[in-house]
């Protein structure tokens, strides 16, 4: 019987215990006398969400595949264990081993959203490394990766090394390198110095950073020669061969916010709308071929047992062989009571034909993400979504039998109006008017039911609005406040629900996105004054944060709501991310002009990810 | 047609709570390939009963869920082999132990038959209770009412379990219960033991235990008196006949009962087979 790292009582004493005894079908036991490397794989977040993380599970399989490492798993623990910990001194421990990540060879944090990065040093705290990697002598090698890695400069002080890119790439040399330098007696800073060699490894300990007086980045350099000027993200070009397509995913006791099997189907977006990072950073377009998704659908679904399969994308109605995948699911597995879950489709006919095949209309709602209420500001961030097929898309559902609307929308986009917010209740109330219109009386399910929700806009790097100004709280909270007038002023306000996005956290997830090293510092104070699980309403504390930066001497607005000039150095710029400089500031400029972009099907528009000579662009050339 | 299967759950798994092991083994089902019936519907779910749910961090060697197969006209199923498929998608200290036919028209499903179930309560190794604990159980089952508090839905109420507690007894170094487990009189072994530690006058933080959980009943009485009949006994197989004919320890000629899971049940000291790890 395995033996658990936590006693009977902690355990008993704690919500949802199973988050932490391991043993789930498929997880990857290894005889730890037989491998060289052990490392810890981590989500910073509670054991449901940091289970339902693709990337994160690709990794596992990925590195559990070589027979001299063996990958586990370890995530936040929640608050209620996370003070039995402190109390009581007790060590965190990896999930299949029980045992403790301090002797682990690598401890790798995943970071998906800048609202873990609290998370993220209290899984360092708790499991007896020191924070800052400066202190480090010992321990495991401490990495970072994940969507927020392409800004790593706010969490640069507590991780030796940041994974620049897709897993699949340099991993395997990275493990040769601390393998090579183990058998030579190296020490770790040799081991780091290697590392920064190999492509896509960022040692922040290497480079320095020097400020102006007005705070900006005097210059970013390394403090060797060897050391490479650019870090270049990486990504596999090949999805057929290079894709580490998954067998069997771990399958979880307890319900994963993503109870299910998540397919992916394509990396990247050719879409280009100007506030998307994913849709800038993940470029060029990459599908996988569709046979191997059918054979991967068949292998997880046994593997696993799940009764779902969710396709995964950025936007799955550009993945060309869509209609013969989800035709395939259909006769294939619906038969099999398994579930098909289609999210990130543009509503068209084949949607709506597909849709009705897999879910009960009567129970779902129809999802369209407008982003912006007006079609000056909809071409401002290119978002290709034009009213005439939002209100044709309604009207085909309605007579389909929907008759829940779902529409998300941003406020404090660059050069926001008045109008625009106006335009949001507008265009709501043309969806009603669309469905009164368009379904007679006795056809009618009840009220037509709109829900309107807005986020507020945060400004990430690596986009064209990379340079923009963010709004404060206060401006966010008036933004609402239009918004909620004008949809309360509608003549079909009843059918329509608004709900916005809480703007605190909004303001710090801006903070964080676009930080330099210097937040660290206020990062650190704020876990220390109790910031943890910031990505939870309920844990989510903004005092806390506005006191660390107070004691840190960091003015918000610095980092929030000043506008960059192009020549500003912006503390992600050492990163070669594929996407160019100039092709972002065209295209900011673009913004400014009202001026669309093609999608890159339709026409290249010189973003620099060509020169990865793979996917989109290169389709129909070879 | 419908099988009822029994399972262990030992370890490790006791903090897999009731229903995230209802879904353990509906995903264990589709692994395994069984041939599961499903509801209509939109969202077609497996059609299946659990008997009895397990408190978090309680040990079982004895857990029953009915499940609905669909079965084809003129081939027969095999339970022997379906049994096999299961318990190959299993975890570790999670067991398929037997898989039986239910009869048809005894439609009574497993949860609605539970009338009573065994526990062996072990003290933690430095935490047993003091004294002469079977002198004072003698006392404790001599009581005519033994009063609990329950906490309901409808917050605190007053039970006596007096009534409830068909056997007790000390075993080698544990001690084993029979207690009514139907649905109006379910009576929990913590309670029973915080209970009986309180009426030997011993304090309940200085005292530690684990709970295995050994079989489940159905009762077969006329009301009068009781007939616990375990249910697996009550399918069609060769396990009916072997309980009626060679009494309750004979549970290995179940179909599909591994030689390894066998565990006599008056082997005095290794009651159960859960293992009793020092914490």
């Amino acid at each position: 019987m395995r033996k658990l790292a936590l006693s009977d009582d902690v355990l008993l004493s704690v919500d949802k215990a199973a988050r932490y005894i391991g043993g789930e079908v498929n997880a990857i036991v290894k005889d730890k006398d037989s491998v060289d490397i052990r490392f810890a794989m981590c989500f910073p977040d509670v054991y449901e969400i940091g289970m339902s993380n693709l990337g994160l599970m690709i990794l596992y399989d990925l590195f559990n595949q070589r027979p001299d490492v063996w990958c586990e798993r370890v995530f936040s623990p929640w608050t209620d264990l996370d003070s039995v910990m402190r109390r009581e001194g007790l060590r965190l421990f990896a999930l299949e081993s029980q045992e403790p990540i301090r002797d682990f060879d690598f401890l790798g944090i995943s970071m998906g959203y800048e609202m873990c990065y609290t998370n993220a040093l209290q899984v360092l705290d708790l499991s007896g490394i020191p924070l800052k990697a400066s202190e480090r002598t010992e321990g495991p090698i401490v990495i970072g990766g994940g969507t927020c890695a392409y800004n790593p400069e706010p969490m640069a002080d507590f991780f030796d090394l940041f994974y620049i890119g897709e897993g699949e790439t340099s991993y395997d040399a990275l493990f040769d390198a601390y393998k090579e330098n183990k058998k030579n007696g190296g020490s770790r800073a040799d081991f780091l110095r290697k590392a920064a060699h190999i492509p896509g490894i960022y040692v922040p300990s290497l480079y320095q950073v020097s400020y102006k007086e007005d705070g900006t980045i005097a210059s970013f350099t390394p403090l060797y020669e060897d050391v490479p000027q650019k870090v270049a993200r990486q990504l596999v070009l090949d999805m057929d061969k290079s894709y580490h397509r998954i067998k069997a995913p771990v399958v979880p006791f307890i319900k994963a916010t993503q109870d299910r099997v998540t397919l992916e189907i394509m990396r990247g977006c050719i879409r280009g709308c100007r506030f998307c990072q994913a849709g800038m950073l993940y470029r060029p377009t990459r599908e996988r071929p569709v046979e191997e998704l059918k054979e991967s659908a068949r292998e997880m679904l046994d593997g696993t047992g799940h009764e779902e399969i969710s396709l995964s994308s950025l936007s799955s109605s550009d993945y060309r062989d869509l209609p013969e995948l989800v035709n395939f699911l259909i006769d294939e597995f619906k038969g099999k009571a398994v579930n098909i879950s289609l999210p990130s489709l543009r509503i068209d006919a084949f949607a709506l034909d597909v849709m009705s095949k897999v879910q009960d209309v009567r129970k779902s709602s129809l999802t369209f993400a407008p982003e912006a209420g007006s079609q000056r500001l909809r071409d401002v961030i290119n978002k290709g979504l034009t009213e005439e097929v939002i209100l044709k898309g309604a009207a085909d559902a309605f007579h389909g039998g929907w008759n829940r609307v779902k529409l998300y929308f941003m406020l404090g986009l660059p050069t926001e109006t008045e109008e625009d917010m106006k335009g949001i209740a507008h265009l709501a109330e043309k969806i009603a008017e669309t469905y009164y219109d368009e379904i007679p009386k006795e056809q009618r399910h009840g009220k037509v039911q709109i829900t309107v929700s807005t986020s507020f806009f945060v400004p990430k790097p690596f986009t064209p609005f990379q340079w923009v100004g963010m709004g404060t709280e206060e401006a966010f909270i008036e933004k609402a406040k239009v918004v909620k007038a004008e949809v309360r002023a509608m003549l079909n306000q009843k059918s329509i629900r608004y709900n916005w996005h809480e703007p605190d956290v909004t303001v710090l997830e801006g903070f964080l996105a676009r930080g330099d090293r210097r937040c660290g510092a206020v990062i650190q104070k704020a876990y220390e004054m109790g910031a943890l699980y910031d990505a939870w309403t309920e844990s989510f504390h903004m005092d806390i944060w506005k006191k660390a930066m107070e004691e840190a001497g960091t003015d918000l607005d610095f980092y929030t709501t000043r506008e960059r000039s192009f020549d500003e150095i912006l503390p992600w710029d050492f990163i070669d991310a594929g996407v160019t400089r100039s092709f972002l500031w065209r295209e900011w400029q673009n913004a400014l002009k009202e001026t669309v972009t093609p999608n890159c099907r339709q026409a290249c528009s010189g973003c620099g990810a060509l020169a990865y000579g793979g996917g989109v662009c290169v389709e129909g050339k070879d | 047609m419908k099988v009822r299967i029994k399972f262990s759950k030992v370890g490790p798994m006791k903090f897999v709570g009731h229903l995230d092991t209802m879904r353990y083994f509906q995903k264990a089902i589709r692994r395994a390939g069984l041939p599961a019936a499903f509801s209509g519907g939109f969202s077609p779910h497996m059609i299946m009963s659990f008997a009895s749910p397990l408190g978090v961090g309680i040990e079982s060697l004895g857990e029953y869920f009915d499940l609905e197969l669909a079965e084809e006209e003129n081939s027969p199923l095999d339970l022997y082999a379906l049994r096999e498929r299961l318990q190959a998608a299993m975890v570790e200290d999670i067991n398929v132990l037997a898989m039986v036919r239910i009869p048809e028209g005894k439609a009574q499903n497993a949860m609605s038959l539970v009338a009573a179930a065994d526990y062996e309560i072990r003290f933690r190794p430095g935490r047993a209770m003091k004294g002469d604990i079977s002198g004072k159980m003698g006392a404790f089952l001599k009581e005519k009412e033994i009063w609990i508090t329950k906490e309901g839905k409808n917050g605190e109420r007053q039970v006596d379990i007096r009534p409830y507690i068909y056997e007790m007894e000390e075993r080698g170094e544990a001690i084993f219960c029979r207690l009514a487990s139907a649905s109006g009189n379910y009576t929990r072994p913590e309670d029973m033991m915080r209970s009986f530690i309180r009426f030997a006058g011993q304090d309940g933080e200085d005292v530690s235990f684990t709970i295995c959980r050994l079989e489940v009943y159905a009762d077969r009485g006329d009301g009068e008196t009781h007939d616990f009949v375990p249910l697996y006994a009550l399918g069609e197989d060769e396990g009916v006949k072997a309980y009626r004919e060679e009494g309750r320890e004979e549970t290995s000629v179940l179909p599909g009962h591994k030689s390894e899971n066998e565990e006599p049940e008056d082997n005095a000291g290794a009651l159960s087979g859960c293992e009793d790890e020092a914490l």
